[in-house]
């Protein structure tokens, strides 16, 4: 495994694998990732994956460095762990399940999929097809808490983000943003194409796992009709 | 809120006022910004003066601040911008404890000389702790108070029971000089900023002094000056960005990430300021000027150990006097 190291300030490096959104980088970031979580210090705050990079965070002055400075004891650990010498382990590959992310693809739940299927000439229910019929790495996670940068959209599903944001996209929702889709976790302003949205709720700070997904997670859109939607909006606000 | 803890009602909420503590740590890779003062020097001074941990959590105040009634007795201080304060017809000063009796209302105006004022209570505010900390994060709403900042009519919990034995505010008879760093610079000259490099170069940002916008927030200083451009204008992939981080956008006005700092950004980045320096950045306020000036990795780190050892001497100092008066 090769990387670039740089700095990123006084107390964290940056360690880029590649420079392109690419399902092979994003997941030799994830593997790098998860072996260096594996022998974590204490006063390592944190280990931020992107989808060719990596951000080390020091806690400065924690008891374990004093007054040491951060980036000297950053590379020296760094050092020790002997990462180039291999490939990804096979247990490396993040968590195996896929999360089904179960999506209501119809009337006021979709307010772009009409442009989406007009800007890449197909019929909406090829649109809801193509974005079903993919599996998906969480390449990031970023711009809100929960909000996950899919990899691996059809590319005849990306499009231009839209020339105006909208003030308000509703929690849940599914967009499309270049070649990318990513789902809101709470509303906010933003610049994708909505093309559905989900029942479940990807952030929610009192739970123990406060995020739904993962980086490196896997996860799969599957469609629910308006009923379905109507039926589980309720209790899965409460999960 | 229950009958027995000190309330604090919020007459009116001022620009942008929000609980903050240190921050909220080792969840940026769920997208979880830090959060916590953007000023954590001033914050944590107020809360020593009032006998607090560095950590509690204080309000901090963009601006213009709220006005309050203390139900309760309070112990109350203020660091950060000179802010005009009243209370009871009674200029309240900065820097040093305060004693409120109760029923006080504080009618905190405008900051001067800085854009972020922090009061901390003795007892620290009380909030609920999400994710380790009591921090607002605004962008997540939670934290703090309901995960926003202040709304006219909100009742905030925080103090401890305290005595008063007189029914009109006292202040103390001795302040501490709060200023992060041994020489302050004169107020009319820009702030100076000590910034390392980042990944793309960029000479220009330190040949001319730098506005701040008004659009600027807890996110990010917008600044406004000569348009900068970097050679290299390839589309980024996006990577990390923490607190400190200088972006540059397409229209060559530099960002400088602050405390609510998303966790990732597309922009080149053109620098990073020094930790030493982020309360210089969170006092800088709409119109005020700041200058760039290259530095090394070892000097932010002697100047971080600098601040860390000045404040070790000021809060030593506020506990002997706490000592002397108990």
């Amino acid at each position: 495994m090769r990387w670039m190291l740089e700095p990123l300030g006084e107390d964290a490096v940056l360690l880029r694998l590649g420079d392109a959104i690419s399902p092979e980088i994003n997941r030799r970031v994830h593997a790098l990732a998860a072996r260096l979580d594996a022998c974590r210090p204490a006063w390592l705050r944190e280990i931020v994956p992107a989808y060719a990079s990596l951000a080390l965070i020091v806690e400065p002055g924690h008891p374990e460095i004093r007054d040491a400075p951060p980036l000297d004891r950053l590379h020296e650990w760094l050092a020790a762990q002997a990462l180039d010498a291999t490939a990804p382990r096979p247990d490396d590959d993040g968590p195996a399940a896929i999360v089904d992310i179960p999506t209501c693809y119809d009337g006021d739940c979709a307010p772009d999929l009409d442009d989406v299927a007009a800007h890449a000439g197909l019929k909406r229910e090829d649109v809801v097809a193509r974005h079903t019929g993919t599996v998906y790495i969480v390449g990031m996670l970023g711009f809100a808490p929960g909000f996950p940068y899919l990899i691996g959209l059809a590319p005849a599903l990306a499009m231009p983000r839209r020339a105006t944001p909208r003030v308000r996209v509703p929690a849940g929702s599914v967009a499309i943003g270049g070649a990318q889709t990513g789902l809101y976790p709470r509303e906010s302003p933003g610049g994708w194409h909505v093309i559905g949205r989900t029942p479940l709720q990807l952030f929610d700070p009192e739970r123990p796992q406060p995020s739904l997904l993962a980086p490196g997670q896997r996860v799969r859109f599957a469609a629910i009709d308006r009923a379905q939607w109507d039926a589980t909006v309720g209790a899965a606000r409460h999960v | 809120m229950s009958d027995a803890t000190p309330g604090i009602e919020v007459l009116a909420p001022g620009l942008a006022s929000t609980l903050q503590d240190l921050g909220r740590f080792g969840r940026r890779h769920l997208g979880v910004a830090w959060s916590g003062a953007a000023d954590p020097w001033s914050h944590t001074l107020a809360n020593l003066l009032v006998g607090n941990p560095g950590d509690a959590a204080s309000l901090e105040i963009t601006l213009t601040g709220p006005t309050l009634r203390f139900a309760a007795p309070t112990r109350i201080a203020l660091c950060g911008a000179k802010i005009d304060a009243r209370a009871g017809g009674l200029a309240i000063p900065g820097d040093r404890p305060v004693m409120l009796p109760a029923g006080t209302v504080l009618r905190l105006g405008r900051c001067r000389g800085g854009a972020r004022a922090y009061l901390a209570v003795a007892g620290g505010f009380r909030a609920a702790s999400r994710l380790g900390s009591l921090a607002t994060d605004v962008r997540g709403g939670f934290g703090g108070h309901e995960g926003r900042p202040l709304h006219k009519g909100d009742r905030l919990s925080g103090g401890h029971p305290l005595e008063s034995a007189t029914d009109t505010p006292v202040a103390a008879r001795w302040w501490i000089d709060a200023s992060p760093g041994p020489a302050p610079t004169p107020s009319d000259a820009p702030c100076r900023v000590r910034l390392l490099p980042g990944r793309d170069a960029c000479p220009d940002l330190f040949a001319s002094a730098w506005q701040i916008d008004a659009g600027s927030n807890r996110q990010g200083l917008r600044l406004q000056g000569p348009a900068l451009r970097i050679d290299d204008r390839r589309e980024r992939v996006s990577e990390p960005v923490a607190p400190g981080t200088v972006q540059l956008p397409p229209d060559g006005q530099p960002i400088v990430l602050l405390a609510d700092a998303q966790t990732h950004g597309g922009y080149p980045r053109i620098g990073h300021a020094i930790r030493a320096d982020w309360p210089l950045l969170a006092q800088a306020g709409p119109g005020d000027r700041i200058r760039f000036v290259p530095c090394s990795p070892h000097e932010a780190h002697a100047a971080g150990l600098e601040q860390r050892q000045r404040l070790y001497r000021i809060a030593l100092a506020i506990r002997a006097r706490q000592d002397r008066h108990a």
